[in-house]
């Protein structure tokens, strides 16, 4: 690909990120900002690439710590985004009382006034 | 985990197929952060974005270039297990540190990866090509930035290092040479294509390590959600220009999509302060308590207990509970739970008040509440909550500070004037739970302490919260 080919991608796929990211609400930003942290872990296929190539100590090293970093990156990433967003699933709750559980009005949205 | 993919083997795949790969996987990425918009779909969303990154890794994993599998093999195995104990065993009040410390770490690979390549393309002793090298020099510094400045936030973040501004005078000349310096040198190195320096390439990996340290370190606790985002954007960015060398459209989309919510992100959190980003982050506010703090000591307030709070709360018919950092601090949001559900078995409408900086990170407050298994319908934000103050009974501020200071749209001359707060002096009572009358990161004093409505609870917020449990019991 050449450098215009990629950077159409670069901006098509920065305007697809705002308009998606823009329509998380701010109850989930903290799981959105640890999932895209996961996302970017992606660097690790630069390590996987390049490693191939290495023909000194010093190049396996840092290449043996990128990838162990982008690895770190990943998995936790994730994980740590699938707990706090299983914390969000309603679980029932056998010795609340129901009728209080929901409160009309309180979750509809209104124009704020900045 | 990854390592798993390792069983399709070494063989030969055409590069159209692993490009057709790499489109499911940025696909499945974009399509997972849509399904992040709502609660209900988010686990989901998750999943498929890292079943993204899955089929991205097995895919490349399988093709002819990959060798030295010991390294490979022996990284992944160490990395998936260190990340996956890291993750399971972080509690939620640190959930920001433990953002901070992964994007770190993606940022840190960023530059190392940036390294690998330019040690691939000088022991081939080839010409290096601007349209790769440029990208390379600019995630190597942007990487190297990124590491050492979450490192910092994480240290700060974590209580290892002081939580307030840092800063010698001077600082903000040092960087500007530093920055300067590193895109003299990057410049230097692009001039010089046919076989540049590796020392000074490594020099400017280091140049780049000390200002992401210099740069993080006079930023104060409380404005670490801007810092957070901003650093989660660079290192988008860095991994989009690792595409660009690597000539990758997953890294370049992957990349880009992190950039958009760091940078979207950045822009809501100094919004929500009604500060410039340039201000948050130059500016080292809260590193001197403003003038105002000294003159002020003796204000008359009025102290309560555990039982006085319990009645005022037992009586009211709407009670909005406003959490701040205080709360993380004290672990406090199960017991600040079992209070509210205490208070809504006596029938009393209880909703919690959320403010788009309280905690160190987007989002802080609703991860700690959702883990104590209140509902996300009852947490309400600023500017949908603040019309219905006025009708409120009572105001309870738990571990918040600035964030409610009426000082901010009553005073124009104070620091944090203009800034939206939760108005919890429109309620018509308020109970403040706090261990002393100090000021908040602000350094200024708060007004909403010294109202005729406002009655302060000394207490760390768990033991009040706790407190007025059991007395709420005894009614």
């Amino acid at each position: 690909m050449d450098l215009v080919d990629q950077l159409t991608i670069f901006v098509l796929a920065a305007f697809v990120g705002f308009e998606v990211i823009s329509k998380v609400p701010a109850t989930l930003h903290t799981p959105l900002m640890s999932q895209t942290n996961a996302i970017h872990g992606i660097v690790v296929l630069g390590g996987l690439l390049v490693i191939g190539a290495s023909d000194s100590l010093l190049t396996d090293v840092i290449g043996w710590i990128a990838i162990f970093f982008g690895t770190v990156n990943v998995v936790g990433g994730f994980l740590v985004t699938d707990r706090m967003l299983g914390m969000f699933v309603r679980k029932p709750k056998p010795d609340r009382d129901d009728s209080s559980a929901s409160t009309p009005g309180s979750s509809s949205p209104r124009e704020g006034s900045g | 985990m990854a390592a798993s993919f390792v069983s399709a083997g070494a063989l030969s795949l055409d590069s159209d197929f692993l490009a057709l790969c790499y489109i499911a996987a940025f696909s499945l990425f974009i399509f997972g952060v849509r399904q992040g918009t709502h609660p209900t779909t988010a686990r989901r969303g998750n999943m498929i974005a890292a079943l993204g990154m899955a089929i991205a890794v097995g895919a490349t994993l399988a093709t002819d270039v990959i060798g030295n599998w010991g390294i490979i093999l022996t990284a992944i195995a160490a990395g998936a297990a260190v990340g996956w104990i890291a993750s399971a065993r972080v509690a939620m009040t640190d959930m920001p540190q433990m953002v901070a410390l992964y994007n770190g770490l993606g940022g840190g690979a960023v530059a190392l990866i940036a390294w690998s390549e330019f040690r691939d393309i000088q022991g081939h002793g080839e010409l290096f090509d601007l349209n790769v090298f440029i990208p390379i020099l600019f995630s190597m510094v942007v990487g190297s930035i990124s590491f050492w400045g979450s490192n910092i936030a994480f240290g700060k973040l974590q209580g290892i290092l002081p939580q307030r501004s840092v800063s010698v005078p001077g600082q903000q000349f040092v960087n500007g040479l530093l920055l300067l310096g590193l895109i003299a040198a990057c410049v230097a190195m692009a001039i010089d294509n046919e076989s540049p320096s590796e020392e000074l390439f490594v020099a400017c990996l280091i140049a780049a390590a000390l200002l992401g340290n210099f740069f993080v370190l006079p930023i104060g606790g409380a404005d670490m959600p801007v810092v957070i985002s901003l650093l989660n954007a660079f290192t988008g960015l860095a991994a989009a220009a690792a595409g660009f060398s690597l000539d990758n459209t997953a890294l370049i989309v992957g990349g880009t999509l992190v950039g958009s919510s760091g940078t979207i992100l950045t822009l809501e959190m100094a919004t929500a302060m009604n500060r410039s980003v340039a201000n948050i982050l130059f500016a080292g506010f809260g590193g001197a308590p403003a003038a105002g703090a000294a003159a002020t000591e003796e204000r008359p307030h009025r102290s309560i207990g555990a039982q006085d709070a319990a009645i005022a709360l037992a009586y009211a018919d709407s009670v909005v509970i406003v959490p701040g950092y205080g709360l993380a601090v004290a672990q406090a949001q199960h017991a600040v739970a079992e209070m509210a559900d205490e208070l809504e078995r006596r029938g009393v409408e209880v909703r919690y008040a959320i403010h788009p900086v309280a905690g160190r990170m987007p989002g802080h407050m609703n991860v700690l509440l959702a883990e104590a298994d209140v509902d996300y319908e009852k947490l309400i934000e600023m500017d949908d909550i603040n019309p219905d103050m006025p009708r409120t009974d009572v105001a309870v501020v738990i571990g918040a500070n600035d964030v409610t200071n009426p000082a901010a749209k009553e005073d124009p001359d104070s620091p944090i004037a203009g800034m939206p707060i939760i108005e919890t002096h429109e309620a018509r009572q308020v109970i403040v739970i706090k261990r002393s009358l100090s000021p908040g990161f602000a350094g200024i004093d708060n007004d909403l302490f010294y109202m005729d409505k406002t009655a302060m609870l000394f207490m760390d917020a768990k033991g009040a919260a706790q407190e007025i449990t059991s007395e709420l019991g005894e009614l």
